[in-house]
């Protein structure tokens, strides 16, 4: 009687799967058609170039920092913005969606403007010992590019971990005798890991395909500034597809891998989690004593 | 009850500082500083430059790609997000990868996807000669590439309210004598309106702020096929500044607004 156990409409499926095959999986096709019959060998040969070697470990070593700073600060971000009241609270918090909303050339030009040999902290960093700090057109204006465009990701995967975390639990350990640090990584820290590290994962896929504002920012530099991305872009503008499709296929690679390894990862937490005994049991005691 | 937010102590004074200031570093005051910029030589200097001609058709161009790519991810993600969220598919693990791919993967590979499907060594070059078709540095092959750049927001959002709404209502309506498209429009739409209109104003963001996989699509040719955000590119490369803030200014703070309300909106129908 359940219509949800009714097979699933032919015309449903059609729509759905023409939709998916001709945007997504077609595209895809195309680089790996292309990828192959250009040739492995060509392929290969493609990484004896030093640009692309270059590109690609910059680019993995930036989003690498980029993912390290941003698990610091984006769970001490959503920590403040969860636990304490002050003014201007809610500015902060609406502020944290703003690189996901405005568009990366944008976000690249408010760090050009500001951080620039012309802009206002640019000038002060260029006045010190009249040499000055190379942050546009150089790597540390990159790592604040992506640093902006990446801020949601940790942020918002801990904030609602955090919201339902239970601050009684920490009261209790500190009752019991538990020093600051005690209580910090025995009880605040275990349930945060996993969301801290999703959000360090999205951050990871994200820096590692940014061009707008990295290109905006740090321009084109071969073996300076030219990130992956922006590498894949000057090999198409000069013709030289199959080192554009030899990166892209490792970028796609690094892609997959990490959603799928995440993928895995969700399952295990989840799995682990609804088994461990001290996260909602201990909690429903605490709350009958308070 | 408990001792949330009533002791703040230095402990949390400091952790507040440190927060806001970091916030305030890498984005409340390059925010401030580019709005400054757009507008420190007055509102006639701000609107001059999107008013000639390069300006006014990259803008167009934009809401075009914008109005195309909202209009087919809604009519073809709708029926999508049916699919997944109201019957059992055992491809949806399938389907949920293939809808992380355009977040995964950087905006020119997506382009680059594009390029060799349609472009000039492209894998339908042939069939495209013969019916003198150009999709390539053309709008066409720039609604596609904003299109897979945009896709996944609708279904994400429409799929989770789906589920959770389930099939009574269409099925009270059915039983009541309603065809399957008065109860499309009647009964589910309302249903799942909120959640649909968050995702079509997330896909407006992004078609709108897209710039690597147009660019490479487009060939970036100046008062052609230059969008908004080729636009602020092309006058930075020129140093006109004054274009690149009006024109940045613009589009960055009409996307955000526009999530803005309508997030806001949203929360509270939830709630």
């Amino acid at each position: 009687m359940r219509i949800t156990k009714q097979k699933t409409p032919f015309t449903l499926l059609t729509i759905s799967w023409l939709y998916l095959g001709f945007f997504i999986v077609l595209p895809l096709l195309a680089l790996i058609v292309k990828g192959v019959e250009s040739g492995p060998e060509n392929l290969l040969e493609s990484f004896h170039d030093p640009h692309l070697l270059f590109a690609l470990r910059l680019t993995l070593i930036i989003s690498l920092i980029v993912t390290g700073i941003n698990i610091l600060t984006g769970t001490l971000v959503a920590w403040v913005l969860v636990r304490y009241d002050f003014p201007g609270k809610n500015i902060i918090d609406a502020l944290i969606d703003v690189p996901f909303a405005i568009p990366t050339v944008v976000t690249g030009l408010m760090i050009l403007t500001v951080y620039g040999p012309h802009g206002v902290v640019g000038d002060f960093f260029g006045g010190i010992g009249g040499r000055g700090i190379e942050v546009i057109f150089g790597k540390p204006g990159i790592l604040l590019a992506l640093l902006v465009v990446t801020l949601p990701f940790v942020v918002r995967s801990v904030q609602p971990v955090l919201i339902v975390q239970n601050p009684s639990l920490e009261e209790a350990a500190e009752t019991l005798g538990a020093s600051r640090l005690q209580t910090f990584f025995r009880v605040i820290l275990p349930p945060v890991i996993p969301s801290m590290l999703t959000g360090g994962a999205l951050s990871f896929t994200r820096s590692l395909g940014e061009f707008g504002s990295v290109v905006v920012v740090a321009g084109n530099i071969p073996m300076k500034t030219q990130v992956a991305s922006v590498y894949i872009y000057a090999q198409i503008e000069s013709g030289n597809m199959t080192g554009a499709i030899a990166l892209s296929l490792v970028l796609l690679g690094f892609a997959v891998a990490i959603l799928g390894f995440f993928k895995l990862f969700e399952n295990f937490v989840k799995k682990t989690m609804s088994r461990s005994k001290y996260s909602e049991g201990s909690e429903v005691i605490l709350e009958k004593k308070c | 009850m408990l001792s949330k937010n009533k002791k703040l102590g230095v402990r949390g004074v400091v952790l507040i500082i440190i927060a806001t200031g970091w916030i305030c570093f890498i984005l409340f005051f390059p925010l401030l500083v580019l709005v400054w910029e757009a507008f420190k030589h007055g509102i006639h200097a701000f609107l001059l430059p999107l008013l000639n001609p390069e300006a006014k058709h990259a803008i167009k161009l934009t809401i075009i790609i914008t109005l195309s790519a909202v209009g087919i991810n809604t009519l073809f993600g709708l029926p999508l997000a049916f699919l997944i969220g109201r019957y059992r598919t055992r491809m949806r693990a399938l389907i949920d990868s293939l809808l992380n791919l355009p977040l995964a993967v950087s905006p020119v590979v997506a382009g680059l996807m594009f390029l060799l499907l349609f472009g000039r060594e492209g894998i339908f070059r042939g069939i495209l000669d013969k019916g003198g078709i150009e999709i390539v540095f053309r709008l066409p092959g720039m609604i596609l590439a904003t299109v897979f750049v945009s896709l996944p927001f609708v279904v994400r959002e429409v799929v989770p309210v789906l589920e959770e709404v389930g099939w009574k209502q269409e099925e009270s309506a059915w039983t009541l004598g309603a065809g399957w498209l008065r109860t499309f429009f009647r009964v589910t739409v309302p249903q799942i309106r909120w959640g649909l209109i968050y995702g079509m104003t997330l896909t407006t963001a992004r078609a709108m702020g897209e710039f690597g996989a147009v660019m490479v699509v487009s060939g970036n040719i100046i008062g052609k096929t230059q969008t908004a955000t080729l636009h602020i590119n092309q006058a930075l490369a020129d140093f006109d500044y004054q274009s690149a803030y009006s024109c940045s200014f613009l589009i960055g703070f009409v996307s955000f607004f526009i999530i803005l309300i309508v997030q806001k909106i949203y929360t509270r129908k939830k709630s």
